[in-house]
């Protein structure tokens, strides 16, 4: 399997990171090599083998649905790069 | 006393509570030396002057019943720190000032420690090298323009250097092991959910652990005592009885059983980690253990799995860096625009690689061939575990299949890059505990580390083995202070 120039775009898409020509070739180079190294999994058989989704034995804890954070906008809004005090600002998305 | 940061935090400790030191004298001499290796390049943020100021205010009213009474530490900057910018070494976040703590640096505190700063590393703490920090390479104390591995790599320069008593870094696939080895000192990668989680910014979840570095088993023990703990912000900590490991150290492991993998003597390996390999086995017999040749057939499948699991979860983690709620954002012509140059401008080449291979596999037409393939793989790298430790207490291996190399080496070879982690990998994709000791230098001169791993929730018995060993080996790291003017 190779992974192409259009491959690439679509993943880009995807991820939403826009990628340029010359990058969008670099990249392709470096994930076909990783893929090649990774295609050693098929040399293996796992038909029926259960899949591991989480490595903590352990079931998940049940608590009192409290709220523990209570007047924290100011907090939440501090690190935005743009805000109007209430509000996370977006460039327009409705015209 | 002009050799404060050579002492070990367990004699700091030992000073500050005899009243032999102050707070403000340890912490005046780490900052000093800090101050003067700024060459090493292992701080992206210093606190120094509030450090100051704090020390001065424990020492007027010092509680030394604490475990970590006036102790200055830096660390790792993936932890989030209350007000102190944390960047995880992204130019994303470059401008990010946490509003919380992490759980596992307020422990720390809550010990009576003092942050001093914190420690450059591998960006979002993704490479073998911390060459993909966007505030620099990191210099290692053992040789110039060598690398101090990676992503701790600023901690792991920091304690060789004598910048901090100890640290704490995180291991995602061998990122406190590896560096430690490096850079001949101590690092333990905890059983996966011992340390929580909380306000560790995140790489791949079901990975990520945060551990000591020290440089010695002692230390490591001491900090590993105050660190883990169960944390209900943490939905995969876990509740079980922590030790006093360090109060609980013994150096008597006679009849153990230690397993020695054959599939970790890897084509390629060069002969002199072979050997320290074999001087390993040597040690544990001397001191009174027994040692079995094991198999963990599925070791070489490991890297390859890791490279579907990690990017996966990575890809997921970072999809909350939009521009929208915090860190960098770059001008866009309307919202998608706006996304995609944010994430193009603000993430590294290395980070960008690796959530375009996480996309990749788990998008549709993908998924079952690589995602749940990798899954599938990962039970049976971690049944080959539960097999081994059937006969055995624990396992002994080489921490790296080679010493650190230059800076600029391996950049352009992802794939050679990733091989570092080799022997690493396979425990975090078990969620098992390892620690790597330094254990002999190459020919030259550069530190080998030699990595025990053990059960989960086994940390006391593998601390153990590395405190016996330690003894046995005997070793001293060179460190020249060739950065020092």
């Amino acid at each position: 399997m190779s992974i192409d120039l259009k491959t690439i775009k679509h993943i880009s898409k995807l991820a939403r990171i826009s990628v340029d020509e010359q990058r969008a070739e670099k990249l392709a180079g470096d994930l076909n090599s990783i893929f090649k190294f990774i295609e050693k999994l098929n040399e293996l058989k796992t038909d029926n083998v259960e899949p591991l989704t989480s490595i903590a034995e352990t079931t998940l804890k049940l608590r009192s649905d409290e709220v523990k954070s209570k007047n924290i906008r100011e907090q939440i809004i501090k690190n935005s790069p743009q805000d109007n005090e209430d509000y996370f600002v977006v460039p327009k998305v409705i015209e | 006393m002009s050799d404060i940061t050579k002492q070990s935090l367990t004699e700091l400790v030992e000073n500050i509570k005899n009243k032999k030191l102050s707070s403000t004298d340890v912490t005046k001499a780490f900052i000093d030396r800090s101050e003067k290796s700024e060459e090493l390049n292992a701080y992206i943020t210093n606190d120094f002057t509030s450090a100051l100021d704090k020390a001065k205010k424990f020492d007027q009213k010092p509680n030394l019943n604490l475990k970590l009474p006036g102790i200055p530490m830096a660390v790792k900057d993936l932890f989030c720190t209350k007000d102190i910018k944390t960047t995880a070494g992204s130019k994303i976040l470059n401008n990010f000032v946490p509003t919380y703590e992490s759980t596992v640096t307020e422990n720390i505190w809550n010990e009576g420690a003092i942050l001093l700063g914190k420690l450059n590393c591998d960006e979002f703490a993704m490479g073998s090298s911390n060459e993909t920090s966007f505030f620099g390479n990191v210099q290692s104390p053992i040789d110039k323009n060598l690398v101090p591995g990676g992503s701790s790599g600023g901690s792991a320069s920091a304690v060789a250097g004598q910048l901090t008593p100890v640290t704490i870094g995180t291991d995602t696939g061998g990122s406190i092991r590896q560096p430690a080895s490096f850079t001949g000192i101590v690092g333990l990668k905890p059983t996966y959910g011992s340390c929580s989680r909380y306000g560790i910014v995140a790489f791949a979840s079901s990975l990520d652990q945060a551990g000591p570095m020290a440089q010695n088993v002692k230390d490591c023990a001491l900090l590993h005592e105050v660190i883990s703990s169960y944390d209900s912000k943490d939905s995969t900590s876990i509740d079980f009885k922590r030790n006093h490991y360090s109060k609980e150290l013994t150096n008597n492991i006679k009849g153990k059983k230690i397993g020695i993998p054959k599939e970790y003597r890897v084509d390629g390996m060069p002969k002199e980690i072979e050997d320290l390999w074999q001087k390993g086995i040597q040690y544990v017999k001397d001191c009174g253990a027994e040692t079995i040749d094991i198999s963990l057939p599925n070791t070489s499948y490991a890297l390859p799995t890791y490279y579907i699991v990690a990017p996966a979860e990575a890809s997921s983690n970072l999809a909350r860096y939009d521009g929208v709620k915090y860190g960098f954002r770059a001008k866009g012509e309307n919202l998608i625009d706006m996304y995609e140059k944010t994430r193009s401008e603000g993430f590294g080449a290395e980070v960008q690689r690796r959530i375009m291979i996480g996309t990749y596999v788990l998008s549709s037409g993908y998924y079952d061939a690589y995602y749940l393939k990798a899954q599938k793989v990962r039970k049976l790298i971690k049944n080959d575990f539960d097999e081994a430790y059937k006969k055995v207490d624990a396992i002994l291996t080489p921490s790296t299949p080679s010493s650190a190399f230059k800076i600029g080496e391996k950049t352009n070879d992802p794939v050679s890059m990733y091989l570092n982690d080799i022997f690493t990998v396979p425990v975090n994709l078990a969620g098992l505990p390892g620690i790597s000791i330094p254990a002999g230098h190459d020919s030259k001169g550069y530190p080998l580390g030699l990595q025990i791993i053990g059960k989960a929730f086994d940390e006391q018995n593998i601390l153990n083995i590395a405190y016996a060993m330690e003894e046995k080996i005997n070793f001293k790291n060179k460190i020249t202070d060739w950065w020092i003017k």
